[in-house]
Formats: C-alpha cells, sequence, structure tokens
C-alpha cells in the first residue's frame, strides 16, 4: 500500500466525512464531488484508465451538477438546519449501517479466496473493455441503452405539461 | 538540421535533464514539460487577447488599443499590471471558500486539459491510452467551477448565467463527444498521438486529414459549434452577455480573480482548438508533402492561431443566440446529425476505395442537412414564445 494510495484514501473519506457533516447543502454537495475525483484518482492509481476518466466524466461533470441542480431546485440551501446534522434516530442509523458495512466486507474477503492467482497485474486497454462490451456483454449494453431510454422518456413527460392543462 | 529543428525541444529537454542522477530525470522531465506548457500557452493567451481586442474593432469599424506600444501590443502586460493591482471585493454575504476556489479550479482543470495535445513530433506530455477520454473528463470539469463561481456569489443574475451556462454546456458537450466518437471510430485508437499520426500520410501530395472526408468535414462544422458553445463563445455567450446579465457568472469578481476566470476561459478556447485540430486538422502535420520541412510544433500552433482567428471573426460578426434556441438547435439539430454522421463513417468504411463512397456519403450528408435544415425552419412561427416543458 504505497503513500500515493494512504493519501488518495485519506482525501476520499475526508471528503466523505465532509459530505455528511457540514452545515450548508451545497457545500455537501461540493464535498461529495470531492469524493467522486478521490475514487477516480484511486481507480487510476489501479492502472484502470478507462475507469477513471469514465468516473470523472459521469461522475464529476454529470452527476454532482444533477446533484446541485436538484438542491437548488428543491429546498432553500440559505438557511442551514438549526438542531446540527444529526437527527434524533441516529442510533438506528449507525446500528444499519455498520450491518450492511459487516455484510459487504464479509462477502469481500470471502470472495477473495475464490478469485485466480494472477501473476502480474492485468493491463487492461480500452481496446479489450470496447471487444468485450460489444462481444460477449452486448446484451446487458442493449438492456442498460434501453433502460436509460426509459429513464429518459419518463423524465420528460414527468417534466411535462399535458396540452389541455391549465398552465 | 531540419530534424533537429523538429525536435529542438525535445534535445532541449534531454540535455538539461541529462545534467542530473538518473534516477531523477524522467520526474524532472515531466517537470520541464509543464514548465513548458505554463509559459507558452498563457503567451499564446496575451497573443490573442491582442488579437481579439483588435480584430473586433477592425471588424466593428474602430481601431482598437493602440495606446500601449505599437498597434496596442504591449496591452495585455498593461491588462495584467491592472488585474493585480485591483481591489479585490468579495461581497458580505458570499461564501468566501467556495468563491476563492471556483477560479483556482477552472484554471486548474483547464491546464490539464493542455496534458495530452501532441504539439509536436514526439512532443507530448503524457501519453496515455485513453488520452481523448482524460481531455474530455477535464472537460467536464469546468461545469462544475462555473456552478461554484454563480452559486458562491450570492446574486441572482450570476446564479441565473450559471445556471444558463451549466445548461448550455452540458447541453452541447453531447455534440462535441459525438463528432469526436466519428475520429476515434475511423482511427481505432482513443490516443491522440495515434490520431495523429493515422492523419500523417500523404497521397498524391496531399494529406489525410480527416477534415478532407465528407464525414470528418461534417464532424468538422459540428465539433466547432460544439466547442464555440462549450466556451461560451459568441454566438452561445448568452450567460455572460454583457447587455443581458451584466457579466453572467463571474459578475461578482474583481482583480486577480477576474483575471483567472478570463485566463480560464480562454486557455479553455486554445486547448479546445488544439483537440480541433488533433482531430480533425491533422495535429502536427504539414499540409502538403512537400512541406515537411517545416518542424511540426509550428504546424501546430498555426492551425491552432487559425482556429483561434475564426472564433473571433465568427465572434465579431454574427448575433447573440437566445437560450431557448441554442438548446433547441443543440437537442432537435446537432445532435441527430452527429448520429446520422456516424452512420455514414460506417457506410464509408464498408463501401472500399474509389470514388462511389465520396460520392454517395456527401450525398447522403448533403441532403439531409438541406431537408432537416428547411423542416425546422418550417415549423417555426414567430409569435409570442410558449414552452411546453418549463412552465
Amino acid at each position: 500500500m504505497s503513500f500515493v494510495f494512504w493519501l488518495l484514501a485519506a482525501i476520499t473519506v475526508a471528503g466523505g466525512l465532509a459530505a455528511v457533516l457540514l452545515k450548508n447543502l451545497v457545500h455537501c454537495a461540493l464535498a461529495l464531488t470531492v469524493v467522486f475525483a478521490g475514487l477516480a484518482l484511486l481507480f487510476l492509481q489501479l492502472d484502470a484508465q478507462f475507469a477513471g476518466f469514465a468516473q470523472i466524466l459521469v461522475y464529476v461533470g454529470a452527476v454532482a451538477i444533477l446533484v446541485v441542480f436538484a438542491i437548488l431546485l428543491t429546498r432553500s440551501s440559505e438557511t442551514p438546519k438549526d438542531g446540527g446534522v444529526f437527527s434524533r434516530t441516529w442510533g438506528a442509523g449507525l446500528a444499519i449501517s455498520a450491518a450492511v458495512f459487516a455484510v459487504l466486507g464479509w462477502v469481500v474477503l470471502q470472495s477473495e479466496a475464490g478469485l485466480p492467482r494472477e501473476i502480474s497485474v492485468p493491463n487492461v486497454t480500452v481496446l479489450q473493455i470496447g471487444n468485450a462490451l460489444m462481444g460477449r456483454y452486448v446484451l446487458p449494453l442493449e438492456i442498460v441503452a434501453l433502460l436509460l431510454t426509459a429513464a429518459l422518456i419518463g423524465a420528460v413527460i414527468v417534466a411535462m405539461h399535458e396540452k389541455g392543462d391549465a398552465k | 538540421m531540419l530534424e533537429k529543428a523538429d525536435q529542438l525541444f525535445v534535445l532541449l529537454r534531454d540535455w538539461v535533464v541529462g545534467f542530473l542522477p538518473p534516477g531523477w530525470r524522467d520526474a524532472a522531465g515531466v517537470v520541464l514539460g509543464v514548465i513548458g506548457i505554463v509559459a507558452v500557452f498563457p503567451g499564446l493567451f496575451a497573443i490573442t487577447t491582442v488579437l481579439e481586442r483588435k480584430g473586433l474593432g477592425r471588424m466593428q469599424n474602430r481601431i482598437g488599443p493602440n495606446r500601449t506600444g505599437p498597434f496596442g501590443i504591449l496591452q495585455p502586460i498593461a491588462d495584467a499590471i491592472k488585474s493585480l493591482t485591483k481591489e479585490d471585493i468579495v461581497p458580505l454575504n458570499a461564501d468566501a471558500v467556495v468563491h476563492f476556489l471556483a477560479p483556482v479550479f477552472l484554471v486548474v482543470v483547464v491546464f490539464m486539459g493542455f496534458a495530452v495535445l501532441p504539439v509536436g513530433r514526439n512532443m507530448v506530455l503524457v501519453d496515455m491510452d485513453a488520452s481523448l477520454l482524460f481531455y474530455f473528463a477535464m472537460g467536464a470539469s469546468t461545469e462544475v467551477s462555473i456552478f461554484m463561481a454563480g452559486w458562491s456569489s450570492r446574486n441572482k443574475y450570476s446564479l441565473l448565467g450559471a445556471m444558463r451556462a451549466v445548461a448550455q454546456m452540458i447541453s452541447y458537450e453531447v455534440p462535441l463527444l459525438m463528432s469526436s466518437i466519428v475520429v476515434v471510430m475511423m482511427t481505432g485508437s482513443l490516443s491522440l498521438v495515434r490520431i495523429v499520426e493515422a492523419q500523417n500520410q500523404y497521397t498524391w501530395g496531399l494529406p489525410h486529414w480527416y477534415i478532407f472526408t465528407p464525414w470528418g468535414c461534417a464532424a468538422f462544422v459540428m465539433y466547432a459549434i460544439a466547442a464555440t458553445a462549450e466556451t461560451n463563445r459568441s454566438p452561445f455567450d448568452l450567460p455572460e452577455g454583457e447587455s443581458e446579465l451584466v457579466a453572467g457568472y463571474f459578475t461578482e469578481y474583481s482583480g486577480f480573480k477576474f483575471a483567472l476566470f478570463f485566463l480560464g476561459e480562454y486557455l479553455g478556447m486554445l486547448s479546445i482548438s488544439g483537440l480541433g485540430t488533433t482531430l480533425f486538422l491533422g495535429g502536427w502535420s504539414a499540409p502538403l508533402a512537400a512541406l515537411n520541412w517545416v518542424p511540426s510544433w509550428i504546424w501546430f500552433f498555426s492551425k491552432v492561431m487559425l482556429s483561434i482567428v475564426v472564433l473571433i471573426w465568427v465572434r465579431g460578426t454574427l448575433p447573440r443566440l437566445r437560450q431557448d434556441q441554442l438548446m433547441n438547435f443543440a437537442w432537435k439539430f446537432v445532435v441527430p446529425m452527429t448520429l446520422l454522421n456516424l452512420m455514414v463513417a460506417a457506410l464509408w468504411r464498408f463501401l472500399g476505395e474509389g470514388w462511389a463512397r465520396w460520392v454517395v456519403c456527401s450525398a447522403i450528408l448533403v441532403i439531409v442537412y438541406v431537408a432537416a435544415g428547411r423542416a425546422g425552419m418550417r415549423g417555426k412561427h414567430f409569435g409570442p414564445r410558449t414552452y411546453r416543458y418549463a412552465e
């Protein structure tokens, strides 16, 4: 575990903590953007170039903007909540998140035993990803495309006024 | 001798780096490359500001700056001194941290984009397998900084300008990427170095630049439109329209932070012109095989400055588009044309060599363009506007 990994991990965790502990909601959204960037850098540190750049392109470039627009258009971000950022039921939240983390950690540690032993780090090029997407995984690709089209049409329908409605 | 002129900066870097112990050479080489980028591109930015002000001035039948130095060429120095000595005003209610970070973030992200542009033969700072994707990832991050600037100013007009700018940039992100995908498809690689090398071939003395093919020409036109919109240049500069929104998202910035925004915007223009030359105009390759004796980096910078001149020219000529007009244009015309262009490029590949594919592909593109343009204009009624999706 190199120094770069610890630095990036520290940035990501700090961003995540800031995203839940800050009072101003738009600051939380910007801290979330730092988390996305930290994750992308972790991908790059593992030599997964395509995953890292796609993470920046999709998450920082689109999802972060979407989160920020949603915050701005739906609630007033001017006045922070009185009474701090923790809700009254924080105990139950802590218990549930600890349980989920335990399950995820157990699954990851269990699966490590089942992975084939690699001699060297595999160098996955974009060519291989492209071949895999168009060859072996073309059906999931088409299903995801269908899902995205349905989501897009649904969003337009929700936002649209019917022609006969009073404006 | 000419080989040396072409590789001048590479040889210079190797000579300087040769003085250091072997363990430090790679890092020092990278640092020297970074210094080169940070020195050259802001220098081009200074030249661009003079060109713009003089050029716009002549197009608007006035002279432009002529006091500082002959023909006003020392104007950037005067501008720099002015912006450094102006008072830095931050509104009382503004979010100070975000207000400070927004221009910094913009400049950092725009400089990162320069790292993957192949400026000459063997002259690219980072040669990655997926460098085009890295460039677009950096381009997408500029929207976050614009939003940060507009929101942190606590100013209605700034926020409105920022929302418009982000909406426009997201809308034109799609045609920008889709017109670049055609180039990737025909080259077979996302690496900008490979794309330039694929265009560096000559048939009968004429180069294989992608702009000289039907699908490449259409893609270049759409890329140019999307690039103008991405950098918020006229005719797409409603977010910073001086007559509408004061200065849009950087209304509340003064002094050096405004200069940083200005720098970021013009560097963005240089950067996207650089990418356009790499993808369509052949990067550092010479226009005729006989002109290969001129160093490759001279060709690259000439083409970039030519693109800048065209951008300035368009700014001085065309009126500004309204927000709904430009969004309409993006989603209803440019995106379908980019999809059609993808299919035409595939058709080009599978029709095989010969003159038939030129005629067929050009015919398809021209006919659809004219028909779609006429059909789009027929439905327009120029009365009071009604909105269907945004009431």
